[in-house]
């Protein structure tokens, strides 16, 4: 849903930032509206995974220029926890194991520094176990799966509708789902693109970060942006996820680089 | 190397002088180990006098003139230095000052184990603090006087009671050297004994530095079932104590045993322990031994096998911290076909503490068909941490499932990283990233409370 007079969740200014000394980001700009979709798509290397993780505060990202407000505070003053406590959620590209820990819990653990972060009472195992059933109907994830060690021996799919479970539990406002696409089998896809679907609010903002098309024609954007080279060189419409899907991304690379884009 | 040997060691030397007091090393451990043999032999007049125990103490007084006291030159002590242990000057062998009350043992006691459970303080047993009364007849648990009171225990007793090949060094021999105390458990044929026994082993330092040798017998006989747990603990105190222990645990055919050894003393403590099984046809030993908390700890386990198709559990545990040294040694010799062997060691080090795991697997010509499994996983908590681990397959035999893997790895930034990002602060990531690397052995643990105990101890002791 655009939203020209929504409250602004996220908005990125000209932000720079290195990997191993590398520049990554190159002065990149983004704003992302309450109740919208976003859609970032772009080559291979063009910056868009650093982008999510530096939204999420992973260490070995440095931000080297440019602001990151998130519901208008410096969000990169702010430690990996707090930033999700506030409502940030990232969806990770590959989901890490966690051995020995069972799924039922992390989401418990998680769930509850998120309770206390808002000053709410921790719920005990038994009302957090009816509030997870419900939660498990979003991703139409077998109860199993709680007893498991998180991740540990999961299929990709059931890695990332695990994810998805997470973000259906922390009720993000901004959720950044980079690549929870990749790798899905079709059914999988529709699964976490339902389970997706069923979390947007007016409220809450989306970005998601792909290289298929085909997660947008279950997932629809607002807006799409292209990324190349560490910024956002163009920006449109659905309809541009598609004219990139027929055409590549070279013709947008092109106009760029003869400044039209 | 220059050993200063401080004067009070002179009282408890006996015969040496002042003017002894810079020697070399090799003539002061010689010295040292002279002064243990003395109090152990000390301590064995109080014990009882049959002449089957007599003849034991003599074998293994004959076995320790020929052995010397270890030092990080004998391949078994390679990474364990003993130094320490021999600047604590012994005064006693365990002599108590005063009585011990239920209420100074409680913290000690499992709900579980309420009336299945044998104490013994400093190495002298205690009627009063044990109870027995929840075990099914014909189950025998008790101390070694009472056993010899029983006509048809007396008459098998020798016939197990230090029995066990392997008890060969220095620290088993200078155990039966002072043996006038044990704690056994003697479990009849068939017999499947379904609450847990509890040996439980406290040291209450005294004044001055204690030796205390703790000695157990566990006989399973043929088809029979039984769950021991044996746990050295010890009353708060700034004292050392050095405690030596042996245990042996006989099964029969087709008997099973789940045996869970803990160590939770204290950083002023030493503990060397023996642990030696023998593993009749079909039998099935499972063993659960953490080492927890001493200044040195050492355990050594030895499996040997008795008759084909047995299986053999090795989970261990160790967490060391502050400035600690544990080191488990275990050894699993196989010499007949169609056995399987699971092992998984793992070790949490921190701070500046020492970890040590050595694992030899002997499949031998005859072991055919043996599937030995063994995996030793590590994890460092600081720069200065150090484990040392050695798996060790010895194969003869040519037609045998035998693998192994060793592990050392600290916490990955990437998993802290990821907890972070659900909302867990730094903290709370790592402790439980390492809870949940100890409690894939603490979840193995048979007794609910003790699970529970260890839980909150790893807590506790990694101060992250």
């Amino acid at each position: 849903m655009i939203n020209e007079n929504g409250e602004v969740i996220l908005s990125v200014r000209n932000l720079t930032a290195n990997v191993d000394d590398t520049p990554i980001l190159k002065g990149l700009n983004l704003e992302i509206r309450a109740g919208e979709i976003h859609a970032i798509m772009g080559p291979n290397g063009s910056g868009k995974s650093t982008f999510s993780k530096i939204l999420a505060g992973h260490p070995d990202y440095e931000v080297t220029g440019g602001d990151v407000l998130y519901q208008g505070k410096n969000l990169l003053e702010l430690e990996p926890e707090e930033r999700a406590r506030e409502g940030v959620f990232l969806a990770f590209q590959y989901p890490l194991e966690i051995p020995g820990v069972t799924n039922l819990d992390f989401l418990r653990v998680a769930y509850n520094a998120h309770r206390k972060h808002k000053g709410l009472e921790e719920l005990d195992a038994l009302d957090f176990d009816d509030l997870i059933q419900e939660r498990l109907d979003v991703v139409k994830m077998n109860p199993n799966f709680l007893s498991r060690s998180v991740n540990e021996g999961f299929s990709g799919g059931e890695k990332k509708r695990n994810e998805i479970l997470q973000m259906a539990l922390l009720e993000p406002t901004l959720a950044i789902l980079d690549e929870t696409d990749s790798g899905l089998d079709i059914d999988a896809l529709k699964i976490v693109a339902n389970g997706v679907n069923q979390l947007t609010r007016p409220d809450n903002a989306i970005l998601l970060i792909t290289h298929y098309q085909r997660l947008l024609d279950y997932i629809v954007p607002d807006y799409v942006h292209v990324m190349s080279a560490g910024r956002i060189i163009k920006t449109g419409t659905k309809e541009l996820a598609l004219e990139l899907e027929a055409k590549g991304y070279d013709w947008v690379l092109e106009a760029e680089a003869a400044g039209v884009a | 190397m220059t050993i200063h040997v401080s004067p009070a060691l002179v009282g408890l030397g006996g015969s040496r002088s002042p003017d002894d007091s810079v020697t070399s090393p090799a003539t002061y451990r010689a010295a040292y180990l002279a002064n243990l043999k003395r109090l152990a032999e000390a301590a064995a007049t109080e014990g009882p006098t049959v002449q089957w125990l007599q003849q034991l103490r003599e074998q293994a007084t004959a076995h320790l003139s020929e052995l010397s006291f270890p030092t990080t030159h004998d391949e078994d002590w390679r990474f364990t230095d003993l130094s320490a242990l021999l600047q604590v000057t012994i005064a006693g062998t365990g002599e108590l000052a005063q009585p011990i009350t239920p209420d100074t043992i409680a913290p000690f006691s499992l709900p579980e184990t309420q009336s299945s459970q044998l104490v013994f303080v400093n190495g002298h047993y205690q009627a009063k603090l044990s109870n027995l009364t929840g075990l099914p007849t014909g189950v025998f648990v008790g101390n070694l006087a009472t056993a010899l009171q029983q006509p048809e225990l007396a008459g098998q007793l020798p016939n197990y009671l230090g029995a066990m090949a392997g008890l060969r060094d220095v620290f088993a021999a200078l155990n039966t050297i002072g043996l006038a105390e044990a704690a056994i458990v003697w479990v009849p044929k068939n017999c499947a004994v379904e609450t847990p026994i509890h040996l439980l082993f406290v040291t209450a330092p005294q004044a001055q530095p204690q030796f205390i040798q703790p000695r157990c017998l566990v006989v399973a006989d043929a088809g029979s079932t039984v769950n021991v747990l044996e746990s050295y603990r010890q009353l708060a105190s700034e004292t050392p104590t050095i405690t030596n222990s042996v245990t042996e645990i006989w099964l029969g055919e087709n008997a099973q045993v789940n045996h869970s050894r803990i160590q939770w003393q204290s950083t002023t403590a030493f503990q060397i322990g023996k642990t030696a099984i023998s593993q009749a046809k079909d039998s099935r030993y499972i063993n659960h031994a953490i080492n927890l908390e001493a200044q040195i700890g050492r355990h050594t386990l030895e499996v040997s096998q008795a008759g084909e198709q047995t299986e053999t559990t090795l989970n261990g545990l160790t967490i060391a911290a502050g400035e600690e040294c544990l080191d488990t040694h275990t050894a699993v010799d196989l010499a007949f076909p169609y056995s399987r062997v699971r092992q998984l060691q793992k070790c949490i080090v921190a701070d500046r503490a020492h970890a040590v795991f050595n694992g030899a697997i002997i499949v031998g010509q005859k072991a055919q068909q043996t599937d030995a499994g063994q995996l030793s996983r590590n994890l460092l908590l600081s720069p200065k941490a150090r484990v040392d681990t050695k798996p060790q397959l010895e194969i003869i035999a040519d037609n045998v499932k035998c693998t192994h893997g060793a592990t050392v790895s600290q916490l990955e930034a990437d998993e802290i990283f990821y907890l972070q990002s659900r909302g867990l602060d730094r903290n709370m990531a790592q402790k439980l990233l390492v809870d949940a690397f100890a409690a894939e052995v603490i979840e193995q643990l048979p007794v609910a409370s003790l699970r529970q105990q260890l839980t909150r101890a790893v807590k506790a002791e990694v101060n992250l």
